[in-house]
């Protein structure tokens, strides 16, 4: 065993549950593969056999509608049986443990559990505690990490932007909250990204952020010169009622992604969004539905990207 | 080494008596990634194919993912529009276990189903595994199990027969 819970003794991915710890040459094998799934959705008949026989649990402890959905139709590309569950309507909700839930879905013979939780590190500890044959695919655990997104942002960065070696990058919003500004920040370093600049106030930034390998602008005028690729995040409204930010309409006058404020980037800048995109808080609606914005591009990606590890994690765990 | 051009002709003199035969209206020609599609071209000129060549990689296809997991850069395949009632002739490079030959099939009526489907290649090899056979072959041998046939291409096409070391 190597001492990182997502390889294998070769070396191979084996569970998915952060950027941290994964090398170049692995990311770069699963923006790869994830190149060779892309043509299955053009396919009159959007399905290859790989997974055939193979059982994938959707094991969804908080909302998502895009996440969820796009993890079941990669598994269902893939020919595997899913099947996804909401805990709000399960056995958790009257009492049931975490391993409880576990050990009951793994006496049904299922092969991965896709995992999104609202407690930072949930779907690591399922990892751990899970039975050998099974891979876990972390789905966004609290503040700590969005993998997949983060890959399928990188994908579609390397797709049009082709090489990361030269890119500036700028991640806009709340960082401090951020799941998906964590993983994207460790992705963009591990592949080389020349700069990854966070912009935000000071309220949504983590304490010695300059750490995770960022450089730091609190100004968006000043922040988006000479930027490469632009990543919004959203404005998660709840943190309105925490005292950190005064309102909505002042958060957009400053921080808000607008027509005249993408014009300071490079001119061929694109413009990226995890979504839900909140029109008019965080990103205006002509700059998400303009010429610049790959939002919907993403979110076709994220099929053939979560195709890819999906995959990546199930193959044979043997000698080879 | 072998001569390619005598195996070329020999598949193509093989093709044009399989559509002539079976009577084959409006043939569609699939080549199978990376040496069959090179063949196929050739065949695709010579025989004065009206309809686009289609590729198929059949890596998503294959029966050993259990053993070997799957490969990155995977071409995507292109196949027409519809294949529905359609003859095909396929073509591969060479025909060894049949496997490949099994994929290429789940792979075409995963598109729809096919009116014939008629298979070709540049050379067959001893060595089959299951009930598959192609049609017609530019040249059959019988090699010994460290013996490849490796094909490269596509400008020059040129074949030629290795004794792996390893066996794999």
């Amino acid at each position: 065993m190597t001492d990182n819970l997502q390889l294998n003794a070769d070396g191979k991915l084996k569970h998915f549950l952060t950027i941290e710890g994964l090398s170049r040459a692995l990311l770069t094998e699963i923006l790869d593969t994830a190149e060779s799934f892309v043509g299955v959705s053009d396919q009159q008949i959007k399905k290859v056999p790989l997974l055939r026989g193979k059982t994938i649990v959707n094991l969804f402890f908080e909302n998502s509608t895009r996440t969820r959905t796009t993890f079941e139709l990669a598994a269902k590309r893939l020919s595997a049986d899913v099947l996804s569950m909401s805990i709000a309507t399960s056995s958790t909700s009257k009492g049931e443990s975490l391993l409880d839930t576990i050990r009951n879905l793994e006496s049904m013979f299922v092969d991965m559990f896709v995992v999104r939780h609202a407690i930072s590190g949930a779907a690591h500890f399922i990892a751990q505690h899970t039975a050998p044959h099974i891979s876990v695919i972390n789905a966004g655990d609290g503040q700590h990490a969005h993998p997949t997104q983060a890959m399928l942002d990188m994908f579609t960065i390397r797709q049009i932007k082709k090489d990361f070696a030269p890119l500036r990058v700028a991640i806009i919003g709340d960082i401090l909250h951020s799941r998906v500004a964590r993983s994207q920040i460790q992705a963009l370093n591990t592949l080389g990204a020349k700069e990854i600049r966070v912009i935000a106030p000071k309220t949504l930034l983590p304490a010695h952020v300059e750490t995770l390998g960022v450089t730091v602008s609190h100004d968006l005028t000043e922040g988006l010169q000479d930027i490469d690729v632009v990543m919004m995040l959203r404005l998660q409204k709840e943190r309105m009622t925490s005292a950190l930010l005064p309102s909505e309409s002042e958060y957009f006058k400053c921080f808000g992604l607008t027509e005249s404020k993408l014009k300071i980037a490079k001119p061929d800048a694109i413009v990226m969004h995890p979504g839900p995109i909140n029109r008019g808080v965080e990103i205006e609606s002509t700059v998400a539905d303009g010429p610049q914005s790959v939002i919907l591009k993403q979110v076709s990606n994220g099929i053939a990207v979560r195709m890819a590890i999906m995959s990546m994690a199930m193959q044979p765990q043997g000698a080879f | 080494m072998l001569e390619i051009d005598p195996l070329l002709n020999n598949l193509e003199a093989g093709l044009r008596q399989l559509i002539e035969e079976r009577q084959l209206k409006q043939p569609l020609m699939i080549g199978i990634h990376s040496g069959g599609v090179w063949v196929a071209e050739a065949m695709h000129q010579r025989l004065n194919i009206s309809e686009p060549l289609g590729l198929l990689d059949i890596s998503f296809y294959r029966d050993d993912f259990s053993q070997i997991g799957v490969h990155p850069n995977v071409k995507p395949s292109q196949l027409p529009n519809s294949i529905e009632g359609r003859d095909i002739i396929l073509i591969d490079d060479v025909f060894y276990t049949g496997r490949t030959i099994r994929a290429a099939l789940n792979e075409i009526f995963d598109y729809g189903r096919p009116n014939r489907v008629v298979l070709g290649v540049l050379i067959e090899r001893d060595g089959k595994q299951i009930p598959v056979a192609p049609d017609c072959a530019g040249e059959r041998l019988t090699l010994s199990a460290q013996q490849r046939i490796k094909l490269t291409g596509p400008q020059p096409l040129k074949i030629h027969i290795e004794t792996a070391t390893r066996h794999d």
